[in-house]
C-alpha cells in the first residue's frame, strides 16, 4: 500500500505503470459495460467497479485522502442511494431497446467520436508536462496540506458547500414528502369503523382459507377438507367442531349453520340488535367448553 | 505514469458517460452516467494537481464530490416524485413541457 501511495511521486515506475494499465482497461471496460447492459442494477455494479478503479488511481497519484473519500462517499453512500432508489422503483426495471428518436444512437455515437477527437487534440496541443518531482504543498502529509488549503484559501467555498448540502437535504425532504389527500383516521374513528362492520376479531392469517377467524376452527385445504394441523393440539383434544352446549342459542345456530353448510365466504353478519357479532360465538366456544369440562 | 495518460483516461471515461446520457432512457442510468462524467473530471483534476505539484486540484475534486452528492440526493428525490406520479422512470414519459 505504501508503495502504491508513493508510486505517484517516487521512482517505482514499472509497478505504477502496470497497475495503471490494468486499472485503465478495467475502468474503460466497466464504463462501456455500463452503457451496454440493459438492467439498471448491473449498471450500478459496473459504476462501482469504475469508482473503485478511480479510487486506486487517486491513491497512486498522491491523493490518499481523495481515494478514501471516493470509496466512502461515492461507493459507500452515493451508490447505495442509487441502489435504494432502484429497489423502490423496481429492481427489474430494464431499459427499452426501442429507439424513440430515429437515428439517435448513431448521432450520439458520431457526436461522441467528434467530442473525443476534439478533447484529445486539445490535450495534445496543451503541452502537458511530466509530474512535478515533489509535492511541496503537501507539508506534513496530504491530509494536513489539504486541510490547510481548505480552511485558508478555500474557506468561503467550503462554507458555501455547507449551505448547499443543507439545501439539498431540505429539497430532498420536500420532494420526497407525500401529502395526505384525506385526513388520517384517528384511533377512535378506526374503532368505530370496526364496530360498525360487525367483524370484531382479527382476520385469519394470510393463506388460510377459513370460514371463521376463531382459533379452534380448522383451516380448509384446497380440496375443501379441514386441515387438522392448522388447529392447536390443545384445542383439538377438546373435539374441535363439536357443538358447544353452554352457549346462547343464537350463537349455537350460527356455528351449526357454518359447520354444516361450509359456505366459502364469511358468514353473513347478523343484525347487531338481534344477535352478537359473528366473531363472538366462535371465539367464545373454547371458554364455554372449558367450563363444561 | 505521466499525467497525460490519466487525462486521456479521464477523456475516455467522460465521453463514455456522455454517450450513456444521450443513449440510455432509464433516468437512473442517466444519473449514473452523469456520475461517471463527474468522476472522470475528478480524475483529470487530480492528474493536473500532480502535474503542477500543488493541491488545488485535489481541493476542487473534493468540492466536485460534495456537489455531486448533493446533486444525486436532489435528483433521486425528483426521480421518486416523478415515479410516484407516472409509474415510470423513463425519460421519454416526462415530456409534459415538450409541446
Amino acid at each position: 500500500m505504501r508503495q502504491v501511495l508513493a508510486a505517484g511521486t517516487n521512482a517505482d515506475f514499472t509497478a505504477a505503470e502496470t497497475l495503471f494499465w490494468i486499472l485503465a482497461v478495467l475502468a474503460v471496460a466497466a464504463a462501456l459495460a455500463m452503457i451496454l447492459v440493459r438492467r439498471a442494477v448491473h449498471c450500478a455494479l459496473m459504476l462501482a467497479v469504475v469508482m473503485l478503479c478511480l479510487a486506486t488511481m487517486y491513491a497512486m497519484q498522491g491523493a490518499p485522502f481523495l481515494a478514501f473519500v471516493q470509496i466512502i462517499v461515492y461507493t459507500g453512500a452515493v451508490l447505495m442511494l442509487f441502489l435504494f432508489v432502484l429497489m423502490l422503483i423496481g429492481i427489474s426495471s430494464t431499459d427499452s431497446i426501442v429507439e424513440t428518436i430515429k437515428g439517435q444512437r448513431l448521432a450520439a455515437g458520431l457526436a461522441a467520436i467528434g467530442f473525443f477527437v476534439i478533447l484529445i487534440l486539445g490535450i495534445g496541443h496543451a503541452a502537458l508536462g511530466p509530474a512535478a518531482k515533489t509535492t511541496a504543498a503537501n507539508g506534513v502529509g496530504n491530509m494536513s496540506g489539504l486541510s490547510a488549503l481548505i480552511f485558508t484559501r478555500y474557506v468561503f467555498p467550503f462554507e458555501v458547500t455547507g449551505a448547499l448540502l443543507i439545501t439539498a437535504a431540505v429539497g430532498a425532504m420536500v420532494l420526497a414528502h407525500r401529502e395526505h389527500t384525506a385526513p388520517k383516521p384517528t384511533q377512535r374513528e378506526l374503532a368505530a369503523r370496526r364496530l360498525a362492520s360487525g367483524h370484531l376479531a382479527p382476520d385469519p392469517s394470510p393463506g388460510v382459507y377459513a370460514l371463521h377467524d376463531s382459533a379452534d376452527r380448522p383451516a380448509l385445504l384446497p380440496d375443501g377438507s379441514p386441515s387438522e394441523a392448522s388447529v392447536s393440539p390443545v384445542l383439538s383434544q377438546r373435539e374441535v367442531g363439536e357443538e358447544p352446549q353452554l352457549v346462547p342459542p343464537e350463537s349455537t345456530r350460527a356455528i351449526t349453520a357454518a359447520s354444516t353448510e361450509r359456505e366459502p365466504g364469511p358468514e353473513p353478519v347478523p343484525a347487531p340488535s338481534s344477535a352478537p357479532p359473528s366473531g363472538t360465538p366462535s371465539s367464545g366456544s373454547p371458554s364455554s367448553r372449558s367450563t363444561e369440562s | 505514469m505521466s499525467p497525460v495518460h490519466y487525462v486521456a483516461l479521464a477523456v475516455i471515461l467522460f465521453v463514455i458517460g456522455g454517450v450513456g446520457v444521450l443513449v440510455r432512457r432509464n433516468a437512473i442510468v442517466v444519473f449514473m452516467c452523469v456520475e461517471l462524467m463527474l468522476n472522470a473530471c475528478n480524475l483529470a483534476f487530480v492528474a493536473f494537481a500532480r502535474m503542477h505539484g500543488n493541491l488545488d486540484g485535489q481541493v476542487i475534486a473534493f468540492f466536485v464530490m460534495v456537489v455531486a452528492a448533493a446533486e444525486v440526493v436532489v435528483g433521486l428525490a425528483i426521480l421518486m416524485a416523478i415515479f410516484r406520479a407516472r409509474r415510470s422512470a423513463s425519460v421519454d414519459d416526462a415530456s409534459l413541457l415538450k409541446y
